[in-house]
């Protein structure tokens, strides 16, 4: 006995969480205020790992943040910025009350502000740290670019929006980091490749939007705030890498004259959200050098994969290269040529709907004449008439695709989504395989995988045949033993007949599969109880998946019989 | 001074041709006062001469200076009328009349000296006759009178009788009515003149009163660029210029002050927005990310599959079925947050309706969303299945059902094999014992005993053939003699010794030996119990043998009986618990008691329990004690085996919940380390275990095999399970009548 008693919740899990409320008391902030402050600085609730013992006991449900946190953001300078401005908002209503103009006006012209630079520093220490984080930017500079006048945000946010993403593209089309792209029905997904990270990012289809009433502008708009300082100094800095000027000029640029600046300025914004010029270099090098990658003796297989996928990249690259494109009026224009510009190829448009058209309709040596229309009127020879999906499936095939699919008026070929990597067992859709075997070099007619496809059927139902055949001997026998025995069992004498044995061909790899199977089914009875939880839980998703895999096989099977029968019915 | 000196000579010549006038109305008598009036009102109508002067009068005149010099006149004039005024008395009525004609008078005397009257006029002062000022006119609408004069006399009104309809008819008759305007400080109405609606006009236009004035001349520009050589005024610098002002020097210290105090603030520096960004990370700063230890970086958003493609395969758009399924579900439930749609061509792709708000959701994860790090569990399956010695390299085993007994009509509860292996035992409900023999599954011998058999049991003594049988409260020793001579006069002598006379103590069995019928068919002796016996159990020395009557309320639950002497006694003075099964130690003398949860051991020489185990199931169904002495396994009715290590604890070393169902037998092979288990899903398990001497070395439990083949009657499988005493063979009875032999 002795000393004094240990008192509950004063050391350990309790004392490193805190609750919002005391969080927010703790600071001395406003809840609108604290909650800017979090998404500013990227603090987060922790999810405690006792509950219980955090809560004091209760369980009653409440987020948690790390007390480090909160204390880390005592020391934030923001905070001070974020009472001045109570303080001015206060100011300015008292001289607005007391219709003191002048006081308003001085009032205004020192309104507080804030950098958020520091902050971005310090959540991103390296640049690498930021340009994995840069997604949900991407997506949300793109989508309040967007917008329109309503008054949902700051017409200035818009327009940095604007010019960031505007600037984003460039960039993305001067390093041809674009990888794969996929048109969903939410949007079009764009994923490039930026040193060395997968960046994904979502933009609008162009429409006005529907504001819905239930979402808080605030929230969103603080997120922008914080994104948009983000992606400038992330634009600068990839612009910087590839040697260009930024903020971005476009090449050819007509000299400055004093008096018409702001006028040129805004011209500049135009053609550089055309996107179909080439940006200005701050050193004017044809091509940059590519640093080639040492041999290391070591590894040859690893180097020689290694090359070959640079050496696929490359080609994809330059896919379009060579190729003179032309838009309609119909299609995206913005997504189309920077997709295009992204691999090589050249674009233009009707001068009417768009700044920075390079060549007109009757240019002679355009290739593809890209068409979103059930037909057209005047068709030049010497030109494909394409629809827009046969550019992206290119850019997911990494290959030129033949053309013939997506003529005019033709039913497009499924567009499947180049993020999905199928594993062993997964369903492959008939449309990715086909895509893969040209990828490999071959040309598989359509008439002969038909066939394939019928004959593994054939052998798949050959293979139950005969599996159904063995079981139904060894029924047999089961039966004719079980008929003995029950004769027996009644008392009756056995017919006592001999009749000829039959030599059982015993297949020895049957045998030993089954004798290993009954090996894994004893151990599994041995496994102790918490494993065998996790075995049945990880055995149980396994065959889930095998069952949705097989579902939609049944599914297409279906739907190409159905499609078949229609297609005979025709022909009769 | 000259000039105004003439003005006035002129109006007092003026002055004078009014005089004589007014002279010629003087003559008039009163009653055309009102004619007078109304001559005034209407100058125009009045005599022709008047009007002619008038016309010419306006033609010369352009309307501003017109008014202008027309008030200054007027006001000489005035003047004039003051002298007058002075010299007689005038009546007030003429004065007005006067006054129109003094205007025109003056005007007239104007015409002669206009250029002089351009150069000094500056005045353009309103009408003043009447001295009331700029005040709402009716105010004197109940007065006679309109004002004052300049004298301070009463001006008064014109007795004026137009009512509406003269009005009227003015307006269609007067072709001079539009251009009518009524004075209301005067109450007079003034007709304008040709110039003067011209004047009207220009200014309505917006151009220059004067027709003569040339906006568009050459402008002389005073104040350029150029230094002049000489200053625009001639005017000496005043004193002030040279001396710093006071105000001003007041009002900067003030600045100075609320600068100094910090109430102004200079004005902020706008940065520009295009020079705002630079190179953040041209220092990396690894300090900083010391800070980061607890962060949690948010996961990205899952990348799109096939289902969200505008154009996606036939196989994942949505079937009615799966719609409806889908549309039913709680949006948190879903598998997929939208429906997938087929476009034919991407111009008919519409906006996505949700996008704003998925765009939200996400903002709500990253801020408000707690994390935790989860560790996902990346597991191959297969690692997780212990690694076991191969049943191959643990044979030999039972691994096939070679036998089958058949005789019995009723589930055949309990089973035993002779110590020679040669013959095998069976109690059964249909009130019988049969005696198979083991290698032939033939029937040698059935014994009717008239009554359900609960359990039977081999004598272990391999010198004495005899067969322990329990059915309702009787334990009956039978003797099969089925066996060499030897061993039958053996245990001949072994029935045959003398009883020892004990007074019964009333609850105690009694034994008795068997006539008649029962003797022919070999069953020697019958130990009355008081209770229904469910089970005996030999000791491997064959004297002593254990039978239980499990009873929840009394002590006399297990009896003893040594077979040599005919002797009975209960080992237990207290009650502990429902008996469920004993056994005797192989070698030592101890005693194993299953009670419902637990295994007492008690050592029968020192008459004390040495140890109890907690088996950790509900209820224990069969025990059996390994060959060794060092282990016990106890079959429950919650499908568990335990296994227990004497020598380690009192906890079961290991649980094996291999069965579906309760289990009903265990057993222990005699000299291979196997042991089985049998439960009433109809299976049989052999498992290998084999125990080391090294008490360091725990036992090794490979489940080895699952025989299958009883048939399930009655929700019963498999009710007995026993080994051979030599062979690796496994006996099992179950409730379908039947005995099998795995070898």
């Amino acid at each position: 006995m002795g000393g004094l008693q240990k008192k509950k919740f004063e050391r350990g899990a309790a004392t490193n969480y805190i609750t919002r409320n005391r969080a927010r008391k703790k600071l001395m902030l406003s809840l609108p205020d604290f909650r800017r402050l979090c998404i500013l600085k990227g603090i987060y609730p922790h999810e405690p790992k006792h509950k219980k013992k955090v809560n004091k006991g209760s369980t009653a449900p409440r987020t948690f943040y790390l007390m480090k946190d909160i204390r880390f953001l005592l020391h934030e300078p923001i905070v001070g910025k974020f009472r001045e401005y109570k303080i001015f908002v206060r100011k300015l209503k008292k001289a607005y009350g007391k219709t003191e103009w002048s006081t308003v006006e001085r009032l205004r012209e020192n309104k507080p502000t804030y950098k958020l630079d520091h902050i971005i520093k310090e959540r991103y220490p390296s640049f690498i740290d930021a340009l994995r984080d840069i997604d949900d930017a991407l997506c949300m500079c793109f989508l309040f670019s967007t917008f329109a006048r309503t008054g949902k945000c700051h017409v200035q946010t818009i327009q940095l929006c604007r010019r960031l993403t505007v600037e984003w593209m460039n960039y993305v089309i001067a390093s041809r980091s674009l990888r794969k792209v996929f048109i969903s029905i939410k949007g079009i997904y764009y994923q490039a490749e930026v040193m060395g990270q997968l960046i994904t990012w979502l933009v609008p289809y162009q429409f006005s939007h529907d504001h819905p009433t239930d979402v808080d502008y605030r929230v969103m708009a603080t997120f922008t705030e914080f994104y948009t300082t983000l992606l400038g100094f992330v634009n600068f800095r990839l612009y910087h890498s590839l040697n260009l000027l930024y903020p971005p000029k476009v090449c050819r640029a007509p000299k400055l004259i004093p008096g018409l600046q702001s006028i040129l300025l805004f011209l500049i914004e135009q053609k550089l959200s055309a996107l179909s010029a080439s940006l200005a270099r701050v050193v004017s090098s044809a091509e940059e050098e590519e640093a080639e990658l040492d041999q290391f003796p070591e590894d040859m297989e690893k180097m020689e994969a290694r090359e070959k996928e640079q050496k696929q990249q490359e080609a994809q690259r330059k896919m379009f290269q060579g190729l003179k494109f032309f838009l309609n009026r119909e299609v995206p224009r913005e997504s189309l040529a920077f997709v295009i510009r992204c691999f090589g190829g050249e674009v233009s448009w009707d001068k009417s709907i768009c700044i920075g058209s390079t060549y007109d309709v009757t240019d002679e040596t355009i290739t593809h004449h890209i068409v979103d229309r059930p037909n057209i009127d005047k068709q030049y020879i010497n030109r494909y008439y394409i629809q827009p999906q046969w550019v992206y499936d290119c850019v997911n095939a990494k290959i030129l695709l033949p053309v013939e699919d997506y003529f005019i008026g033709v039913t497009l070929p499924p567009h499947l989504s180049p993020f999905v990597e199928e594993k062993e067992g997964d369903y492959v859709p008939p449309e990715k395989l086909k895509i893969m075997a040209l990828q490999r070099g071959e040309n598989p007619g359509v008439n002969e995988e038909e066939e394939e496809d019928e004959e593994e059927e054939e052998d798949d139902n050959a293979d139950e045949e005969e599996d159904d055949e063995e079981e139904e001997e060894e029924e047999a026998e089961e039966k004719n033993l079980k008929e003995m025995e029950d004769q027996r069992s009644q008392g009756k004498s056995l017919q006592v007949k001999v009749t000829p044995g039959k030599v059982k061909v015993e297949n020895p790899a049957r045998l030993e599969q089954e004798e290993k199977a009954e090996e894994k089914r004893l151990a599994i009875m041995m496994m102790k109880k918490k494993e065998k939880y996790l075995y049945d839980k990880i055995m149980f998703g396994k065959k889930r998946k095998v069952r949705e895999a097989n579902k939609l096989a049944a599914k297409r099977k279906a739907h190409d019989d159905a499609e078949k029968a229609k297609k005979k019915k025709a022909r009769k | 001074m000259e000039e105004s000196s003439s003005n006035v000579l002129s109006s007092e010549k003026s002055g004078k041709m009014k005089r004589t006038k007014k002279r010629n109305k003087g003559e008039g008598d009163g009653d055309e006062e009102e004619e007078q009036v109304f001559n005034f009102n209407k100058p125009a109508d009045k005599g022709d001469d008047d009007e002619d002067l008038s016309d010419s009068e306006d033609s010369v005149y352009s309307g501003l200076e017109d008014s202008g010099s027309d008030s200054e006149e007027r006001e000489e004039g005035s003047h004039d009328d003051d002298d007058e005024d002075d010299d007689d008395e005038d009546d007030a009525d003429g004065e007005q009349s006067q006054q129109t004609e003094d205007k025109k008078k003056g005007s007239e005397g104007e015409d002669e000296k206009k250029a002089d009257e351009y150069e000094h006029d500056s005045s353009d002062e309103e009408d003043i006759r009447n001295t009331v000022g700029n005040i709402p006119m009716e105010w004197y609408k109940d007065f006679p009178h309109i004002g004052y004069d300049l004298d301070g006399k009463k001006i008064y009104k014109p007795i004026r009788n137009k009512d509406e309809l003269d009005d009227f008819l003015d307006k269609m008759e007067n072709p001079d009515y539009w251009r009518t305007v009524h004075d209301k400080q005067t109450e007079s109405d003034i007709v304008l003149s040709d110039e003067q609606v011209e004047l009207v006009k220009r200014l309505q236009r917006g151009q220059f009163g004067d027709v003569s004035f040339n906006e568009y001349q050459p402008s002389v520009e005073f104040f350029s660029n150029e230094v002049m050589l000489h200053p625009v005024t001639n005017r000496p610098a005043d004193k002030r210029s040279f001396i710093p002002s006071l105000t001003e020097k007041e009002k900067v210290s003030k600045l100075v002050h609320a600068i100094k105090m910090g109430w102004i603030k200079p004005r902020r520096v706008e940065d520009d927005s295009r020079g705002r960004y630079y190179d953040l990370w041209a220092t990396e700063d690894s300090s900083i990310l010391a800070q980061h230890k607890m962060h949690l970086p948010a996961p990205k958003i899952p990348l799109p599959g096939h289902q969200e493609s505008y154009n996606p395969p036939p196989e994942y758009l949505f079937t009615d079925e799966e719609r409806a399924l889908w549309e039913q579900q709680d949006p948190s439930d879903r598998k997929l947050p939208f429906v997938p749609k087929k476009f034919s061509s991407l111009r008919q792709v519409p906006a996505f309706p949700r996008f704003i708000h998925e765009r939200f959701e996400r903002c709500l994860d990253l801020y408000l969303c707690p994390r935790q790090r989860k560790m996902r569990v990346n597991v191959n399956p297969e690692d997780l299945i212990p690694k076991l010695p191969k049943p191959k390299d643990l044979q030999p085993f039972p691994t096939t059902q070679s036998l089958v007994y058949r005789g019995h009509s009723g589930l055949v509860r309990s089973i035993s094999v002779s110590p020679s292996g040669q013959w095998l035992a069976s109690g059964s409900d249909d009130g019988s014992v049969r005696f198979w023999e083991v290698c032939s599954s033939r029937c040698v011998k059935t014994v009717q005993v008239g009554g359900a058999v609960k359990s039977v049991a081999w004598n272990p003594n391999p010198s004495v053939c005899l067969l322990a049988v329990a059915l309702d409260s009787v334990v009956l020793i039978v003797s099969p003699s089925l066996a060499d001579k030897q061993v039958i006069s053996a245990s001949e002598r072994l029935l045959a010794g003398q009883q020892e006379e004990e007074p019964s103590e009333g609850a105690g069995p009694v034994w008795s030996e068997t006539e008649g019928e029962e003797l022919s068919q070999g069953i020697r002796l019958k130990i009355q119990h008081p209770k229904a016996v469910h089970q005996v159990a030999w000791h491997a020395k064959g004297d002593y043998l254990a039978s239980v009557m499990p009873d929840h309320s009394s002590n006399l639950q297990v009896f003893i009986h040594q077979l040599s002497r005919r002797r009975s006694q209960n080992p237990f003075r207290k009650n502990k618990g429902l008996v469920q099964c004993v056994s005797f130690h192989p070698v030592r003398p101890y005693f194993f008691v299953a009670t419902q949860r637990s295994v007492r051991i008690y050592n029968l020489v020192k008459q004390e329990m040495t140890k109890k185990l907690q088996a950790n199931s509900k209820w224990i169904s069969s025990m059996a004690v390994h060959p060794g002495g060092d282990h016990v396994i106890c079959g429950s009715y919650d499908c568990r085996l335990s296994w227990f290590d004497l020598d380690l604890s009192t906890k079961p070393y290991k649980m094996l919940r291999h069965h579906k169902k309760a289990v009903r037998g265990v057993a222990y092979h005699r000299s291979y380390p196997l042991f089985a288990s049998a439960s009433d899903d109809g299976s049989v398990i052999v498992c290998h275990g084999t125990v080391y001497n090294d008490l360091l070395q725990n036992p090794l439990i490979v489940p080895v095999k699952v025989l299958r083949g009883h048939v399930i009657t009655h929700d019963l499988g498999v009710l007995d399970v026993t080994f051979h005493p030599t062979q690796p063979w496994i006996f099992s009875s179950g409730a379908d009548a039947t005995i099998r032999l795995f070898t």
